[in-house]
């Protein structure tokens, strides 16, 4: 699927440029975006760097674990595949905690942590396991308490009230997540039944 | 629905949201505190285990960086040739007629392709039909309230190499359009779609 939709999107774009005959925009575009990725991927390194290191001494100290155990009531409904003392599950958590607060830098890291204890689960394989399919619906639909991002333009556009768009996000963020997980539910009993 | 408004009341008070940003503002100092006093006493080599972790984030940064570029040249080249745009004007009537403004419908297409693109709409949205409009609302409750699948897909599923997606893309997609739906209906409530 992810094939189709990349070769669809560039085959359709190049005929757009042949049609348009802005060919010279595209041959700009095709190294902007390979620039613009090496260097988001950079910096990223710091942050990756940074808080794998410091969950490396949370996860030692069985601080990851402690912040399990006091979600796991929850956190079990919506991955009904990782056991519960999984380090997958404590970084699935602090994922999610981090998204909460806005921090998406941090996020980023957890997440990927994440991902990979629940590879780990699914004996390495190269397909996406039930939970990670219902891990990524919970971050795309990004759970946020406070859009610092946001008021901070509205702050800058001189909004009369920078800060009355936080209960709706809040309510818009968690109506889209339960709306994920209703999905992600969904397909899953719809593959479970093809079998 | 009286419920919503009264939150929003509190909401406005300066007191409470002080108290929030405050609250987002020790959180990183905090946890970083914490995560060192914890280990220092249940004697945990801190600082080598830190430098251990840390290297793993170094792999991890490299080996996304392939997804990344063609992820990226791709949309770049999709919106540089002038297909978004075509792909915008083919959705607008379509989307009017379910109630949602045209202005905001190429936010919405950008929304889970690119961040950077999304943000930038988002602020131009608020620049031009001010903050306190119901566009400038509406923009600011979408970028808040949902994020960039095609980025979460690439970089987590590019991370730890997987190639199946399964219904991850269908679904994350799909969570989108709740999100942007979910918001234009509580925006309009709770201040009205002028």
């Amino acid at each position: 699927m992810v094939n189709y939709i990349w070769v669809a999107m560039t085959i359709i774009g190049l005929v757009f440029a042949l049609i348009n005959g802005n060919m010279e925009a595209v041959n700009k575009a095709v190294f902007d975006g390979a620039k613009e990725a090496v260097t988001l991927c950079i910096g990223l390194i710091s942050v990756l760097v940074f808080w794998l290191g410091m969950m490396r001494i949370a996860e030692e100290s069985g601080l990851l674990q402690k912040l399990t155990r006091l979600f796991r009531p929850i956190v079990k409904r919506i991955f009904p595949e990782v056991p519960a003392n999984h380090p997958a599950m404590g970084y699935i958590l602090s994922n999610m905690i981090s998204n909460m607060f806005g921090l998406g830098n941090a996020a980023t890291p957890l997440g990927i942590k994440a991902m990979e204890e629940l590879k780990k689960l699914n004996r390495g394989k190269t397909e996406a396991s039930r939970s990670m399919v219902t891990f990524l619906a919970i971050n795309t639909a990004s759970i946020t308490i406070i859009p610092t991002t946001v008021i901070a333009i509205r702050i800058n556009y001189h909004s009369a009230s920078p800060t009355e768009i936080v209960v709706p996000t809040i309510i818009a963020t968690i109506l889209s997540a339960i709306g994920a997980l209703l999905i992600d539910r969904y397909f899953y009993y719809r593959r479970s039944r093809k079998g | 629905m009286t419920a919503i408004f009264i939150i929003a009341e509190v909401e406005k008070d300066d007191e409470v949201m002080g108290f929030i940003s405050t609250i987002s503002l020790t959180f990183i100092p905090l946890l970083i505190g914490i995560i060192l006093l914890y280990g220092t006493y249940k004697r945990v080599p801190t600082y080598e285990s830190f430098v251990e972790g840390g290297k793993e984030g170094i792999k991890i940064a490299v080996s996304i960086i392939p997804f990344l570029v063609g992820m990226l040249v791709a949309i770049s080249i999709f919106r540089a040739s002038g297909a978004l745009d075509a792909l915008m004007n083919w959705l607008r009537p379509l989307m009017k007629s379910m109630g949602v403004p045209a202005e905001i419908v190429p936010l919405l297409i950008i929304r889970p392709i690119s961040g950077t693109a999304a943000l930038g709409m988002t602020s131009d949205l608020i620049a031009v039909y001010g903050p306190d409009s119901f566009i400038g609302r509406l923009a600011s409750v979408l970028q808040g309230s949902t994020d960039t699948t095609f980025y979460v897909l690439t970089v987590y599923f590019g991370a730890v190499g997987i190639k199946k997606m399964g219904d991850a893309l269908k679904v994350g997609l799909l969570a989108d359009v709740v999100g942007i739906i979910v918001s234009i209906l509580i925006v309009g409530l709770i201040f009205g779609t002028t």
